[in-house]
């Protein structure tokens, strides 16, 4: 298949290493993968800032950018649920495109029926459920699937795992304050699994949990999961 | 209605620091959470009872005004007096009025947010009529000057020995145990007296049946029994969009109520009266169909599924933002995330601006809703009125900048490379520790990771746009 | 006041019009048990009895005895009854006084009542009385502290629905007050403990009456 690869904004200027394992992780499977220079940001903030007229041209920009590709592919969920959802409600785009756009685990689960890439990563591992992934997405267990699957890695269940990060765009400015206190809660859960890493589908989420976790001196680390899937 | 007075950051700073009410509110919100989802688990179909309920209530909203006149009728027809009023104050002088006529300087009281929404008892209290409420935590809250934190256990930031130590100052000089059993009983025979000479009850109601003109009241201690059966005089104040179209429909709205309210398979007391019954309780019934602003939120298509709740506040009890900050951070009757898409739109955009920001979108709310309102939704369509409204312009202006970057490529990559620029001063091994302001707003609790070296997106070849 | 019920009308009118017609409701949930007879009867005394509202399954036969035995433990004296109780449940060895319009005061003075009910529902633990002649007025069974209610095994249906299903036409000719009733009256206003008793009974007590020795 010929796929298109949307890094997203946060991920493209932050978590490059994402993105380029998501590239990786794809082409092992024999697939092209094209990421358009054309692409920026899919416009999530605007809409959820309640800036929505300046979300438009974004969007737009989005769709003619990934039009010719059989399917998109994103290492973000809550881009996917902006363009799957929050497009046609919103915006009023009722494009083919938007309804092939994937996040990465449900791409590979649920579109190509792969749950094993080959992958090792020997470290202690849990994943945090991010809201989009479970409630806009709805991602299901695609990405425990693969995390099950990959060589080495021990995976710890996460305490109050569907809970929020407190992340949620602008709020974390916003309401800083209230956004941090729930914060504190997830690196504490996270900690009290002694796990290395922590892993999620969303890099905004990874930047919180991110900054959360080494603000605190706390052990664990935030990676990226097609990091993990790519790793060898 | 009042609104809050100051902005929702500013109060959730304050209730952040409250100890107490953070962990009594985190065990009262976890532990209500896990006993809804038990019983909810428990019923094979409750997503169709989540579909009828949300159908049924789209239905009220599209036919308001003929299911309203169906009601006034059997109201009628059953022997009771219909008023309408268009506010608060008009709906707190029909009350004042009754209680004046049977010389009632004291009133009985139900819990009812509707009547706490028209500040009723500070209403009849300038008027000299005393509006005592009955439910165990509002009298607590009365006695104390206090208001509620939480739309199902009001008192939940009181600890017992902090409540042992009001009644003792109040209504039980002599009592010396805080055991909740204990302060129950004295509340029981506080009350016990004022309910045997009560003159007038006051309701609210949770559901108002077009059809038969009955209304419904669902409860747990009894206090909306006795309110409701022993005052010669009961005044039912119900909000216009309570209303089911036919008794059947109270089927569906049984069975989500208790469930996702006190995650009960059914709560102790639901009484059901249908206008006067000769020689059972009230023998005068006054029923106040009650707008403040209800068709204002109906005039906005999306944002009226707001009106379809039925005030189980299971919305609450999932939200990371409410069970950290708690209700009288929202600075309204109706907390959590309800309040954040109802109190602005009962009381206007620009009076209550902050409160659809109160949110990180995460979706809990909607998904426990036993009416299927899209919050999340509403709240993006009220952060656009709100941004509208009143929006700051630097953020405007931020949000126009972003905008400009985000239109063109080649204008990203240069705002990346512009910004691996200015970050350096403040990277210490590899991570970002402080930022002026604006930015310090994250940087004061969280490290921020840095912008990377190189990106993706400029590492295919090919011509950059325009 | 018409000023304000017509223009509250013309607002709904001016902020619905035009507006598109709501989805017609869907009714997919349960209206019919599935359950047979004995575990229905099973089900709503394991659900009462969550309630911590005590349960006897009692043959018809002990039914007099049933009642005498439960106002005897609770040391209930002073029993009021509606005023068209069955004789034959009454215990002559008790004093029943039928409620011929007691005030509620008088009531406050009593230590329990003995009641009917109209409908029972399995599946939430629930009692419905409707004002009927074995239930009586609805203060009756508020006031005194302890209540013990009557249940017929044939009275008890599995699922809300079927509950309103036989009560409706008590609202919509007749009228009738409703009372549902599952378990004693309770609050956890206070650090969410459970106190069972707050303004009505403390005490629920459920006879079941079948015609098999339980």
């Amino acid at each position: 298949m010929k796929l298109g690869l949307f890094s997203t904004c946060v991920a493209d200027t932050m978590f490059p290493d994402a993105v380029r394992a998501t590239a990786s992780v794809l082409e092992r499977l024999g697939h092209e993968v094209v990421v358009p220079r054309e692409q920026t940001c899919c416009g999530q903030m605007h809409l959820n800032a309640g800036y929505r007229r300046d979300a438009q041209p974004l969007a737009d920009r989005f769709v003619a950018t990934f039009a010719g590709f059989e399917a998109v592919v994103c290492p973000s969920s809550s881009c996917v649920g902006t363009i799957r959802e929050l497009y046609p409600q919103l915006l009023g785009i009722d494009n083919q495109i938007t309804e092939r756009v994937f996040e990465l685990s449900e791409f590979l689960v649920d579109q190509l029926g792969v749950e094993d890439l080959g992958a090792a990563y020997p470290h202690r591992v849990t994943y945090h459920p991010t809201c989009h992934s479970l409630r806009v997405t709805k991602v299901g267990d695609a990405p425990l699937r693969l995390l099950r699957n990959v060589r080495g890695l021990e995976l710890v269940e996460l305490p109050d795992a569907t809970e929020c990060c407190g992340f949620g765009g602008t709020f974390s400015l916003k309401n800083a304050a209230t956004s941090s206190a729930i914060l504190a809660d997830k690196c504490q859960s996270i900690e009290s699994t002694g796990a290395e890493v922590c892993t999620a589908l969303d890099g905004s989420c990874l930047l919180q949990i991110g900054g959360g976790l080494s603000r605190g001196g706390d052990r664990a680390r935030a990676v990226h999961i097609a990091e993990i899937l790519a790793s060898r | 209605m009042k609104g809050p007075t100051e902005s929702f950051p500013v109060a959730a700073n304050r209730e952040l620091g409250n100890a107490q009410l953070r962990s009594n509110l985190g065990n009262a919100t976890s532990t209500i959470r896990a006993k809804r989802a038990r019983v909810v688990e428990e019923l094979p179909d409750w997503e169709a009872l989540r579909d009828a309920g949300s159908a049924i209530k789209a239905d009220v909203l599209a036919n308001l005004d003929t299911y309203l006149l169906q009601f006034e009728q059997a109201l009628t027809a059953a022997g009771a007096t219909v008023h309408w009023a268009r506010d608060g104050a008009e709906a707190c002088a029909v009350v004042a009025e009754v209680a004046r006529a049977h010389g009632a300087d004291e009133v009985v009281k139900v819990k009812s947010l509707t009547t706490d929404e028209i500040e009723l008892n500070a209403t009849l209290a300038a008027q000299g009529i005393h509006a005592l409420e009955t439910d165990f935590a509002e009298l607590i809250l009365q006695l104390d000057g206090d208001w509620s934190s939480h739309i199902l256990v009001p008192a939940i930031h009181r600890n017992r020995t902090e409540i042992r130590d009001l009644f003792q100052r109040t209504i039980a000089p002599d009592i010396t145990s805080d055991e909740p059993g204990v302060l129950a009983e004295a509340a029981r025979v506080y009350l016990r007296e004022r309910f045997l000479n009560a003159k007038v009850g006051v309701s609210g109601a949770n559901f108002g049946v077009a059809e038969t003109g009955t209304l419904c009241v669902v409860e747990s201690e009894g206090n909306g029994r006795m309110c409701t059966t022993l005052p010669p005089v009961l005044v039912s104040i119900i909000g216009i969009e309570k209303l089911v179209p036919s008794f059947a429909d109270l089927e569906v709205f049984l069975q989500l109520l208790p469930r996702s309210s006190t995650g009960e398979r059914m709560n102790p007391y639901t009484s059901l009266w249908t206008g006067v019954t000769e020689g059972d309780g009230p023998q005068e019934l006054h029923v106040v169909l009650l707008d403040n602003g209800r068709t204002r939120v109906l005039e906005d298509e999306v944002g009226r599924q707001a009106l379809h709740c039925i005030r189980c506040s299971a919305c609450l009890n999932v939200c990371p933002v409410y069970s950290r900050t708690g209700g009288h951070a929202y600075g309204s009757v109706y907390p959590g995330p309800i309040g954040a898409i109802l109190t602005p739109q009962l009381i206007g955009i620009e009076n209550a601006p902050s409160l659809p920001f109160a949110s990180s979108l995460c979706g809990a709310c909607y998904e426990v809703c036993p009416v299927k309102i899209d919050i999340p939704r509403v709240l993006l369509h009220l952060r656009e009125k709100s941004v509208d409204a009143v929006g700051g312009r630097t953020e405007r202006a931020a949000m126009s900048g972003v905008g400009w970057v985000f239109g063109r490529a080649w204008r990203l990559r240069l705002a990346q490379r512009i910004g691996r620029v200015l970050q350096r001063p403040f990277v210490r091994d590899g991570v970002i520790r402080r930022l002026p302001p604006p930015l310090s707003a994250w940087t004061d609790s969280r490290d921020l990771r840095p912008i990377a070296p190189a990106h993706p997106s400029d590492e295919n070849s090919g011509n950059d746009d325009e | 006041m018409s000023d304000a019920r017509s223009q509250i009308l013309d607002r709904i009118r001016t902020a619905t019009g035009g507006a598109a017609a709501p989805p017609e409701s869907r009714r997919e949930y349960r209206h019919h048990d599935e359950r047979s007879h004995a575990e229905r009867v099973e089900l709503f005394c394991e659900r009462v009895g969550d309630y911590q509202a005590e349960v006897k399954r009692v043959h018809r036969d002990q039914l007099r005895a049933a009642i005498r035995n439960a106002l005897k433990r609770h040391q209930a004296k002073r029993v009021a009854i509606p005023a068209s109780f069955p004789q034959a449940w009454l215990s002559p060895s008790v004093e029943f006084i039928h409620d011929q319009g007691l005030t509620a005061r008088e009531l406050d003075g009593f230590d329990a009542v003995v009641t009917g009910c109209s409908v029972a529902i399995a599946e939430t633990g629930t009692i419905v009385t409707t004002g009927g002649q074995y239930e009586g007025r609805r203060l009756l069974s508020l006031v005194p502290d302890l209540h013990i209610c009557i249940v017929s095994e044939s009275q008890i249906v599995g699922l809300v629905p079927e509950a309103l299903a036989q009560v409706q036409l008590l609202v919509s000719r007749q009228r009738r007050p409703l009372t549902f009733i599952s378990g004693p009256s309770a609050t956890s206003d206070i650090e969410l403990e459970r106190v069972e008793g707050v303004h009505g009974p403390r005490k629920l007590v459920v006879l079941v009456v079948g015609e098999e020795n339980p």
